[in-house]
């Protein structure tokens, strides 16, 4: 599949690739220098791939109240959250945003590989007085990330970019959103589909350079956002992936509530750590062993060298007991053990 | 793209500069452009023994890890040490303070096997 920005990619220079079933740039300039242009300055991703929902009517507040885990009652009109949807043993189907447009209208953004899923889940389990569209076709969507995004923001819109983060701006027929998956100020801008090349074009002219998913992948990886499907899975918990700050166990009830209130009373059994480099050693990629005292405890659910840190850096999922930062850990690469440690997530901070 | 005449080239986008019976050996700049930002460059140890084809070094960019293989047999005599303290050596100088060993050459007709510079070219359509 190919989002309406295919094009722009090619004419930009960009190295396409395969994404759960998308052709979409993995780089243009190359993934160190685009992953600097946000950490100092700006870049905008095309993340047309991601899922739009439209959820509506009466029914919707509780109805999302009982498939997600954070409070939606609780979000307030013009904000934003991150939640997750789970299945009846507290595994995660997937990450979202969920976007509170007015009263009783919600926009839900999911990840480009879930949709299907994601929307299948979904309306098997519709309540009364609910309305659900996917319009995941019909948009396009860009982030735009960076200490310049304020600048792009006022020059694309005329107006200050809210300084909160989460809030949420109906212009024209798009929606613009406080957020972003890269650990730096920006907006993510979602458009009908038909004006996502003039989108493009202003954001590009007001200053921010192509990013493709490599850079994505290194921002959000050092800021230890997990991405699902290799950080998340239905076979772990939020609490074991450490989101449990996005679920709100006051709610009488949503699925999967039951499993991790259980899992609370049982204690965690591994939790997903931030693990750095201690010595120098080759990039260090999802699906490396990770051993402790000579024994493997788990294995990298993402891997990369992080450009601002200049080292090897990744995430894994170890028994609890040893999820402590400082903890020494050894991680195979090819062959051979190379010494790293847990770290306090984020991996990487502004000021270091 | 450049591929300098005074090379010999294996498909595989190592490039061989022969010195008598010593050959210093890195990969090309079409490879390096390929490969993108390295990040990480083990050139092989010394007194190492290689035929060709064997893989002699890995070089990993950002997004991938990719072996690099001796262009001919014989024993290796340097390595490139600067390449391991600044791997994007390879990226901005591949013909030039990117290289990554030398060896001494055991069977100089192996070139023969080797392109040159246009032959490279024509595969790469440059």
């Amino acid at each position: 599949m190919k989002t309406p920005l295919f094009d722009a990619h090619l004419a930009a220079g960009g190295r396409m690739v395969d994404f759960s079933g998308w052709q979409m740039p993995v780089q243009y300039s190359g993934i160190l220098d685009e992953h600097m242009a946000v950490r100092e300055s700006a870049g905008v991703f095309d993340i047309s791939h991601m899922g739009e929902f439209f959820v509506g009517g009466p029914g919707c507040v509780a109805w999302l109240d009982s498939l997600l885990t954070n409070n939606v009652a609780a979000l307030e009109p013009g904000c934003a959250h991150y939640s997750l949807m789970l299945n009846e043993r507290g595994g995660v189907i997937d990450d979202l945003i969920v976007y509170r447009l007015g009263p009783e209208r919600f926009l839900l953004v999911v990840n480009a590989s879930m949709i299907v899923e994601d929307a299948g889940w979904m309306k098997v389990r519709l309540g009364e007085g609910v309305t659900f569209e996917n319009r995941s076709a019909g948009y396009a969507a860009l982030a735009v990330q960076g200490p310049d995004s304020g600048k792009i923001f006022a020059e694309m819109f005329g107006r200050a970019m809210p300084e909160s983060r989460n809030r949420v701006l109906e212009i024209g027929e798009g929606f613009v959103v406080t957020t972003g998956y890269t650990g730096e100020s920006g907006f993510e801008w979602i458009v009908p589909a038909a004006g996502a090349a003039e989108s493009w074009r202003k954001v590009l002219a007001a200053g921010a350079k192509p990013c493709g998913l490599g850079a994505r992948d290194t921002l959000r990886l050092e800021m230890c956002y997990p991405l699902n499907g290799s950080d998340l899975s239905p076979a772990h918990t939020p609490l074991e992936a450490g989101l449990g700050f996005f679920v709100d166990f006051s709610k009488p009830d949503f699925v999967g509530k039951a499993a991790l209130v259980a899992q609370k009373a049982s204690g965690i059994p591994r939790r997903l750590c931030a693990i750095k480099a201690a010595e120098k050693s080759p990039p260090i990629r999802s699906h490396y062993p990770v051993f402790l005292a000579g024994t493997q405890v788990g294995e990298t659910t993402s891997g990369a060298h992080s450009p601002s840190l200049g080292c090897g850096i990744a995430m894994a999922y170890l028994p609890a007991e040893f999820a402590k930062p400082g903890q020494e850990v050894a991680i195979e690469i090819r062959g051979k053990k190379f010494c790293a440690c847990v770290h306090k997530k984020p991996l990487y901070q502004k000021s270091t | 793209m450049n591929v300098p005449e005074n090379l010999r080239y294996a498909e595989s986008h190592e490039w061989i500069l022969v010195e008598g019976d010593t050959g210093t050996v890195g990969i090309t700049e079409h490879a390096q452009a390929e490969l993108t930002d390295i990040v990480f460059a083990e050139p092989p140890a010394l007194g190492k023994l290689f035929k060709p084809g064997d893989v002699a070094a890995v070089v990993e960019s950002v997004k991938a890890a990719s072996d690099i293989y001796s262009p001919v047999s014989g024993e290796v005599i340097a390595r490139n040490e600067k390449i391991e303290a600044s791997p994007a050596l390879l990226n901005t100088d591949p013909f030039g303070d990117g290289w990554i060993f030398k060896i001494r050459l055991a069977n100089p007709a192996e070139l023969e096997a080797l392109k040159d510079a246009a032959a490279y070219r024509a595969q790469i359509g440059a």
